[in-house]
C-alpha cells in the first residue's frame, strides 16, 4: 500500500517536471508568436515553420562543428538564421502589405509557410535527424524518487531566463518600449515621428527569433523532421489565445496549462492524453473568453 | 443588371452541360480529378457562407466535413445500416456538431471565435486520431462499400455533380433570401443590426448550422468518391487550406470559392506530377496573387469583364 502510494507520488512529480519543461519550450515559441500578434496584429501561420527551421539549422551547425562546442554554437546560430530568414521575408514582401486588408496578411503568412516548408524539404530532405546534448546534460537525476533527464532541467532554467530577458527588453529598453507602444496605439507612435514600419520589422524578427530558439532548444529531445511545425503552431496559437493576445506572461500561463495538462493526461489516460490540453483550452475560453490575462488588443 | 443575370444563368447552364459530357471524352483520371474538385468546391462554398457572407472566423470548418465523412464510414462499416440512412446521417451529424460548437463560438468575437473553434475541432480530431478501436486511428478506414450504381468513377462523378448543383442552387437561394441579406447586414454592421432588433448571434448560429450541413454533404461525397476516411480530414491544416481557397477565389463573390478550390486541387495534382515541391509553387503563386489580384481571381474577372464590380457587393461595410 505504502509502496503504491510512493510510486504514484513519484509518477506525479516526474510528470509535473516533464510537463513543466515542455511548457518552457511552448512558452519560448508562443511568446514569439504573441509578440508578433501584439505588435503587428497578425497571426503568423509561418511561425511553426520557423521553429522547424530553427531545429534543422541547429542540426546543421551541430553536425558541422560537433561535440559540446557544436551544441552551444547551434543554440546561438540557429535562432539567428531564423531571424535572418524572417528579416528578408519581412523587408522584401511583408512590409508592403501593412496598409492592406488584414486577411491578406494572414494569407501572406500562409504562403510563407508553404514556401518555407518546401525549402526545408529541399535543403534537408525528409529524413529524421537528431542532435545530441553535451555529456553533462546526458543521463538523469533523481527527483521525487524518480529519474528525470538532465536536459529537461536545462530547459526548466532556459524558460524563465527567456521570460526575464524578454521582460527586461520590453520594459527597460527604448526600442522595447516603442514596440509596446506600437502594440497599443500604432497611429500615435507614427504621429510622434517614429518609423512604425521598422518597429514592425523589428517585432516580427524578434518573434521569429524566439521561434528559432525554441526549435534549437527542443532539437536534442525530439527527432527533427518535416511536419514538426504542424503540432507546435496550433499549440502556440491556443496558448496565446488562452493567455491573452499579445501578453507575454499570458503566454507563460497558457504554456504551463498546456504543458502540464498534456503530461498529466499521459499519466491518467495515455491513449487520449492529446485530448486533455485541448479540453483545458476549451474550459478556459468558456470561462474567460478573452484569455486569462489582459490582452493588448 | 437583369442582363448580367441572364448571362450568368446562360453561362452556368452551358458549363453544366459541358460537365455532363466531360466523363464521356476525358480519361478516367481526369474525371476523378474533376469530381474531386467538386467535393472540395462544395466544402469551400459552404465555408464561404459563414466567412464571406457571415463575416465569421470559421477556422476549423473541416471538423464538420470530417465528422460527416466518419459518420457515414462508421455507419456503413460498423453498424451496417442501409446506404441512404448513412448518407443522410452524415450531413445531419455535421450540422448537429456545428450547432454544438457554434453555440459556444458565437458568444465570442472574431479571432476568439476562431480559436475556440480550433480547439473544439482539434478535440474531435484527437478523438478520431487516437480511438483506434473505433476509427482505425491514423490509418483511417478504407474500402468503404458504396452502392453499385455510384461505385465507378464515372457514376460517382455524375452523382457528385448532381448533388453539387442542387446544393449550390440551395445555397444561392439562401443567400438571396431575407435571411441571407440579414446575415450580410450582421457582417457589415453588427451594432446597428443589434440596435434595430436583429438577433445577431442567432443569425450567425443558423448560418453556421446551414454551412456545416453543406460541409457534411461534401463529406458524404468525399466518402463516395474516395471510399475511405482518415484523420487528416479533420486536421486544422485542411481547414486553413479551405479558408485560403475562399480568399484565393474571391470571398465576396458567389462562385469565387469554386475557382479557389479548382485551382488548389489542380495545382496539387498537376504540379505534383512534375515536382514534389508543389506547395512551393502554390506559395509563390499565392504571393503573386496577394500583390497583383487582391480581390481574388473571381473578383478580378468580375472587375475586368463583369458589369458589376465586386466592391459593390460589400459596399457600405465601413
Amino acid at each position: 500500500m505504502e509502496a503504491a502510494h510512493a510510486v504514484t507520488f513519484a509518477a506525479l512529480g516526474s510528470h509535473l517536471l516533464v510537463g513543466l519543461s515542455r511548457a518552457m519550450i511552448l512558452f519560448i515559441v508562443s511568446s514569439g508568436l504573441s509578440f508578433v500578434l501584439g505588435v503587428l496584429r497578425v497571426p503568423n501561420v509561418a511561425h511553426g515553420s520557423l521553429y522547424m527551421i530553427g531545429a534543422f539549422s541547429a542540426y546543421t551547425v551541430f553536425t558541422a562543428v560537433g561535440g559540446q562546442t557544436g551544441f552551444w554554437l547551434a543554440l546561438v546560430l540557429a535562432p539567428l538564421v531564423v531571424a535572418a530568414v524572417s528579416f528578408v521575408a519581412e523587408r522584401s514582401l511583408f512590409c508592403r502589405l501593412y496598409e492592406r486588408e488584414h486577411l491578406m496578411l494572414l494569407l501572406f503568412t500562409f504562403a510563407l509557410m508553404l514556401i518555407l516548408d518546401d525549402l526545408v524539404k529541399i535543403i534537408w530532405g525528409a529524413d529524421y535527424r537528431s542532435i545530441m546534448a553535451p555529456d553533462y546534460f546526458k543521463g538523469s537525476v533523481n527527483i521525487f524518487g524518480s529519474s528525470f533527464p538532465k536536459y529537461n532541467l536545462f530547459l526548466l532554467a532556459a524558460g524563465p531566463v527567456v521570460a526575464v530577458g524578454l521582460w527586461l527588453f520590453t520594459n527597460r529598453t527604448k526600442i522595447g518600449k516603442i514596440a509596446r507602444a506600437a502594440a497599443v496605439d500604432r497611429e500615435m507612435v507614427g504621429a510622434v515621428g517614429i518609423n512604425v514600419s521598422w518597429v514592425f520589422a523589428f517585432a516580427f524578427v524578434l518573434g521569429c527569433f524566439l521561434a528559432g530558439l525554441g526549435g534549437a532548444l527542443v532539437a536534442p529531445t525530439v527527432s527533427i523532421t518535416l511536419g514538426m511545425d504542424h503540432d507546435i503552431i496550433i499549440e502556440a496559437f491556443l496558448i496565446v489565445t488562452i493567455g491573452g493576445l499579445g501578453n507575454m506572461w499570458g503566454a507563460m500561463v497558457g504554456s504551463l496549462i498546456f504543458g502540464i495538462t498534456q503530461s498529466f493526461g499521459v499519466l491518467l489516460w495515455p491513449q487520449f492524453a492529446i485530448v486533455f490540453p485541448y479540453a483545458a483550452v476549451v474550459i478556459v475560453l468558456l470561462a474567460r473568453p478573452t484569455g486569462l490575462l489582459k490582452s493588448v488588443w | 443588371m437583369a442582363d448580367t443575370n441572364k448571362k450568368t444563368l446562360l453561362l452556368s447552364t452551358v458549363l453544366f452541360i459541358a460537365l455532363l459530357v466531360v466523363p464521356a471524352i476525358l480519361p478516367r483520371f481526369y474525371t476523378y480529378i474533376i469530381a474531386s474538385i467538386f467535393v472540395t468546391a462544395l466544402l469551400a462554398m459552404s465555408l464561404n457562407l459563414v466567412v464571406g457572407y457571415g463575416g465569421l472566423y470559421q477556422f476549423h470548418h473541416c471538423a464538420f466535413y470530417g465528422v460527416s465523412a466518419y459518420t457515414v464510414a462508421l455507419l456503413i462499416t460498423k453498424a451496417h445500416v442501409p446506404y441512404w440512412v448513412a448518407f443522410g446521417a452524415g450531413p445531419i451529424a455535421g450540422a448537429i456538431v456545428g450547432y454544438l460548437i457554434g453555440w459556444f463560438c458565437v458568444r465570442l468575437s472574431k479571432l476568439y471565435f476562431g480559436m475556440l473553434q480550433i480547439s473544439l475541432g482539434s478535440l474531435i480530431w484527437a478523438l478520431a486520431f487516437r480511438w483506434y478501436s473505433l476509427t482505425g486511428g491514423d490509418d483511417g478506414i478504407h474500402g468503404i462499400p458504396v452502392p453499385d450504381f455510384i461505385s465507378s468513377t464515372k457514376s460517382s462523378y455524375y452523382f457528385i455533380l448532381i448533388v453539387l448543383t442542387i446544393s449550390l442552387i440551395l445555397m444561392y437561394i439562401i443567400i438571396k433570401s431575407p435571411f441571407g441579406t440579414t446575415l450580410q447586414a450582421t457582417r457589415d454592421n453588427p451594432e446597428r443590426c443589434e440596435a434595430v432588433g436583429i438577433n445577431v448571434r442567432k443569425h450567425q448560429l443558423v448560418a453556421l448550422v446551414i454551412s456545416t450541413f453543406f460541409a457534411g454533404v461534401s463529406g458524404v461525397l468525399y466518402v463516395i468518391l474516395e471510399q475511405s476516411v482518415f484523420p487528416d480530414l479533420l486536421f486544422w491544416v485542411l481547414s486553413l487550406e479551405v479558408f485560403i481557397m475562399c480568399l484565393l477565389g474571391g470571398w465576396f463573390t458567389f462562385a469565387g470559392p469554386i475557382i479557389g478550390a479548382a485551382m488548389m486541387v489542380s495545382l496539387r495534382t498537376f504540379v505534383g506530377v512534375y515536382t514534389e515541391y508543389w506547395t512551393l509553387v502554390l506559395g509563390v503563386l499565392l504571393i503573386l496573387l496577394i500583390f497583383f489580384l487582391p480581390e481574388g481571381i473571381m473578383g478580378f474577372f468580375l472587375e475586368k469583364f463583369g458589369a458589376k464590380a465586386p466592391t459593390e457587393d460589400h459596399g457600405g461595410q465601413h
